[in-house]
């Protein structure tokens, strides 16, 4: 319907990236503005998922907008079979923004071109989740003072990890260097490296959490290993504790280096990496907050420079 | 000894030849030709130099419009397309593979929206000479041997 939309990452180029970083920036200096006041976004959490709600819902509600909208489908119209397209369009009566999360893939750039107001992507299965990599991308530029030519080594689920899929399309832009470190049945799909190839972006895979790995990187990006990812369980139990990062594996580690997971955390991180000035994955996560409230901006055309 | 016509000539309309043996139906389906009240032959495992065995289909008075024809392209993308105006090759075609698939193929995708939504499915053709598509919802790619029609 040509209203703007956060569908996928790609949909945001290189000077989108940066214009959201800088007011995300501004919103950390700032979050509490009237901006939204007489704004009413809604939340359609067809799939729970709490700290992403949160996260949105603080977000708007520093800014005085108002949220309406459900926490899991069992509390909306699709129990009873309404299809995706009606509940967009009975929101979209009410609402000046949708934030959706839902379990199928393609859902919100179907729900993108039907909604008559915009729509911001908060999952869409295992498809698309980009205001989680735009809070990345913010984070990376806060601690690193730059996106350019940084080593970001990622860790874990590298298969069916969305985030670090996003993370990879997302850096794309800023001539990255990776070092992609996952157990066999895990490691980075075909199509990333191709992707990667076709932009001359370097990159290293390893099996191994080796001290090279992360000696070399600015920035450290950890994921979950899941059990259930596995088809092999005796696999899973031989890998299961190689990619724990502990405190000090962090010895040799770059100054400017800094940890990040895009949580909830398991095993993955150890808790005495916590006290570690260069974990920042909490820092990381009220980051969110802040670039959220930088897109929802944004997507509404709100002049963020005003007072007040 | 004269050759003989393995399918009746055609005064006017569309001829389509050289379709692999197992296009041929697909081809059907593609044009829709189960809706036409023309008169249509389909002949198949027919002999053919040039494949061995090939399929042809015939329909009279008919004449597609372009992205009608193009959709062929997805199962048999080496076809002879020849329109007929009394009883001679009026116009020569190829079929070509377009940018966008709209409402034919179905997403291998379980979970992809356009499989569990009354809408109309999307394919953006990646790659024209493999037939590599990607969904436009959930962006799987789908190799050629993979396609499956709705």
């Amino acid at each position: 319907m040509g209203t703007k939309s956060l569908v996928n990452i790609g949909d945001y180029s290189r000077d989108d990236i940066y214009r959201i970083i800088e007011s995300a920036s501004g919103f950390k200096q700032n979050p509490d503005r009237n901006l939204l006041k007489g704004k009413v976004c809604a939340t359609l959490f067809f799939e729970p998922s709490t700290r992403t709600r949160l996260s949105f819902e603080t977000a708007v509600s520093r800014l005085r907008g108002r949220i309406i909208g459900f926490s899991d489908s069992s509390t909306s119209s699709s129990t009873k079979g309404e299809s995706l397209k009606d509940t967009i369009m009975m929101v979209s009566n009410y609402a000046d923004l949708i934030i959706m999360r839902h379990h199928l893939e393609g859902s919100a750039r179907y729900a993108s071109e039907i909604s008559p107001v915009p729509v911001i992507n908060a999952g869409d299965g295992s498809n698309q989740h980009p205001t989680q990599t735009m809070l990345d991308l913010f984070t990376i530029c806060e601690t690193q003072g730059t996106l350019e030519n940084l080593t970001i080594t990622i860790v874990g689920d590298l298969k069916y990890g969305r985030a670090v899929h996003s993370l990879i399309q997302g850096l794309s832009h800023f001539h990255p260097r990776f070092n992609f470190v996952a157990p066999e049945e895990l490691h980075i799909p075909d199509k990333y490296k191709t992707f990667c190839d076709n932009r001359q972006i370097p990159y290293r895979e390893f099996t191994e959490f080796s001290p090279e790995s992360i000696s070399s990187a600015d920035i450290l990006y950890m994921t979950r290993v899941q059990k259930e990812r596995f088809t092999d369980l005796m696999e899973y139990e031989k890998v299961k504790n190689v990619y724990i990062l502990h405190n000090h594996m962090l010895e040799d580690s770059k100054k400017n280096l800094k940890v990040l997971h895009p949580l909830p955390r398991v095993k993955e991180i150890d808790q005495d990496v916590d006290a570690n000035p260069k974990a920042y994955y909490f820092q990381q996560a009220k980051n969110g907050m802040y670039t959220r409230q930088a897109i929802i901006c944004d997507l509404m055309g709100i002049n963020t420079d005003q007072k007040m | 000894m004269g050759k003989e016509l393995q399918v009746a000539a055609l005064e006017n309309g569309t001829a389509i030849d050289h379709i692999p043996v197992d296009a041929v139906f697909k081809v059907v389906s593609l044009l829709q030709l189960q809706k036409l009240n023309n008169r249509i032959t389909i002949g198949n495992n027919l002999k053919s130099c040039k494949m061995g065995s090939k399929g042809i289909i015939k329909v009279s008075g008919k004449f597609f419009r372009e992205d009608e024809l193009n959709r062929i392209a997805l199962v048999a993308p080496n076809v002879n397309l020849n329109i007929i105006r009394n009883f001679e090759v009026a116009e020569k075609k190829k079929v070509v593979l377009p940018d966008e698939i709209v409402e034919i193929v179905k997403c291998s995708n379980p979970k992809c929206i356009t499989n569990n939504e009354p809408m109309k499915t999307r394919f953006h053709v990646t790659d024209k000479e493999k037939v590599e598509l990607r969904c436009h919802y959930c962006e799987i790619k789908i190799k050629k041997e993979e396609v499956v029609l709705l």
